[in-house]
């Protein structure tokens, strides 16, 4: 068992057989991506009943949520990817931790939009200084100052360690930006899903939040495995594996 | 085998080299103070000169500017050094990194924060802040400047190879000040309203020494990777 668990690191950790791979598995993840999602919309938008108290427009969470959590996974991913490549000095380590940041900050954005969308009926307003709002907000920050940072240093491989630093400076300051936050304002409607013995929301209703969850997640690891492949690609593009691609395509 | 004695030395002779250097660019010491005086100056020329209005929106117009001010300044904390060649030999030295970046960021410090903490209360009571207040103002800019500079340290260590580092450092650093923004102001807010603030200064206090404990490994690890 750890003899396959290990030789499947090395295989993976290969940008050659990382590339064979990915390119095998990504049309599945989308495919699974894409029937969880539209499940899920379709039971979300059409058959999920009428909230009795926020009306139509609490099907927004259908997307709000899960970009949401998705937004904080994918910079947590990030940061793991990006430390692995750091200490072993895995190549592939680094491109998915690359490619993670696009896909984190336009999934943060995404929650941003759809979150100041709900206040406006909800809230009356666009925008409230409400403490998840403004997490999200300074989240997306730290994307960019990372996004930024590696596009400032030329050397790929400098870049790398170096915004895998950022990211591990990012992910023991998050918690602390988190709470502080949280502490400054409370405005938010409380969790409703975390209780996990007895979610204060409806089964037909929860159904289709999770389908949706799920579905993100599969397009995040069919985006990254793609963005990963592009990026090992072109730093890769003087290496003989990457001409044969090239040559038989 | 290094002895405890050498590596206090060596902090010593670290500090004192890097306080003799800002004695002989005193111009540029006083720069972050003047910044923070013009950019506390501007706001009531900007909101208005109602006295109740500025005494709500002081805590956070003094901070913000501490904040930008300490920001701004830590710009020269590795540049000089990098460019001749002493960050090099900083790092290659037998003694612990850390520890002498530790001495550069408080010898920084002592003479961009300091002064920004001396004067602070002035610009508290031209921005109507009662006495109590402009207390809490101080203990919190005492707790809060140095995580300022040791958090800030971690991004110039990163930067500090590149030519635009500029407005790049501000889009890494400042995200990872708002807890200290947060709770210090927090705490001046709330003692004009007098509310307890035991709390948040024991917050600021524990983020500091989280911050001296953990930003110079950061930031040596930054240098390292800087300098290749």
């Amino acid at each position: 068992m750890f003899k396959t668990i290990k030789n499947w690191f090395h295989l993976m950790g290969s940008p050659r057989s990382f590339d064979r791979i990915a390119g095998k598995i990504i049309p599945w993840l989308i495919a699974i991506f894409t029937l969880l999602t539209l499940t899920g919309l379709y039971l979300g938008l059409v058959v999920a009943p009428t909230d009795y108290q926020q009306g139509e427009s609490y099907r927004i969470i259908y997307i709000h949520v899960p970009t949401a959590w998705m937004s904080m996974l994918i910079y947590v991913l990030m940061a793991i990817a990006a430390t692995v490549g750091l200490i072993w000095r895995i190549k592939v380590a680094d491109a998915i931790a690359s490619a993670s940041a696009p896909i984190g900050a336009a999934f943060t954005f995404i929650a941003l939009v759809t979150g100041s969308l709900w206040g406006k009926p909800m809230w009356g307003t666009w925008w409230v200084w409400d403490a998840r709002l403004t997490s999200e907000l300074i989240l997306l920050f730290l994307y960019f100052g990372y996004m930024a940072l590696q596009a400032a240093i030329d050397e790929p491989r400098t870049a790398a360690r170096a915004s895998a630093l950022l990211a591990i400076v990012g992910v023991v300051n998050i918690p602390i930006i988190h709470y502080s936050v949280e502490w400054w304002n409370t405005l938010h409607q409380g969790a409703t899903v975390t209780k996990i013995d007895k979610p204060s929301i409806d089964i037909s209703m929860l159904v289709p939040l999770l389908l949706m969850t799920f579905g993100f997640k599969f397009y995040y690891a069919g985006a990254v495995l793609a963005r990963a492949r592009g990026l090992l690609l072109e730093r890769e593009q003087n290496t003989n594996w990457v001409k044969e691609i090239i040559a038989n395509d | 085998m290094i002895g405890e004695s050498s590596m206090t030395k060596a902090s010593y002779r670290l500090l004192v080299r890097e306080l003799k250097l800002s004695y002989r660019h005193r111009q540029e010491v006083l720069n972050p103070l003047g910044f923070f005086v013009i950019v506390v100056t501007l706001f009531p020329l900007g909101i208005s000169p109602d006295s109740e209005i500025l005494r709500t929106i002081a805590p956070g117009i003094i901070w913000v500017a501490a904040l930008l001010a300490s920001m701004l300044s830590l710009d020269t904390l590795f540049k000089g050094d990098f460019e001749d060649g002493t960050l090099e030999q900083l790092v290659l030295s037998e003694h612990p990194l850390p520890l002498l970046v530790l001495v550069k960021v408080f010898a920084h410090w002592l003479v961009s924060g300091l002064p920004i903490i001396l004067f602070s209360p002035l610009l508290g009571v031209s921005l109507q802040l009662p006495a109590e207040a402009l207390q809490t103002l101080v203990i919190t800019l005492l707790l809060g400047t140095p995580v300022l500079s040791l958090v800030g340290a971690i991004g110039m260590g990163l930067t500090v190879g590149l030519s635009k580092g500029g407005l790049l450092q501000s889009l890494l650093v400042l995200p990872l000040y708002i807890p200290v923004l947060i709770f210090a102001a927090g705490a001046v807010s709330g003692t004009m309203a007098d509310l307890p603030i035991i709390g948040q200064i024991y917050i600021l206090a524990s983020i500091l020494l989280l911050a001296i404990s953990l930003a110079p490994i950061a930031t040596s690890a930054a240098l390292r990777i800087s300098i290749g």
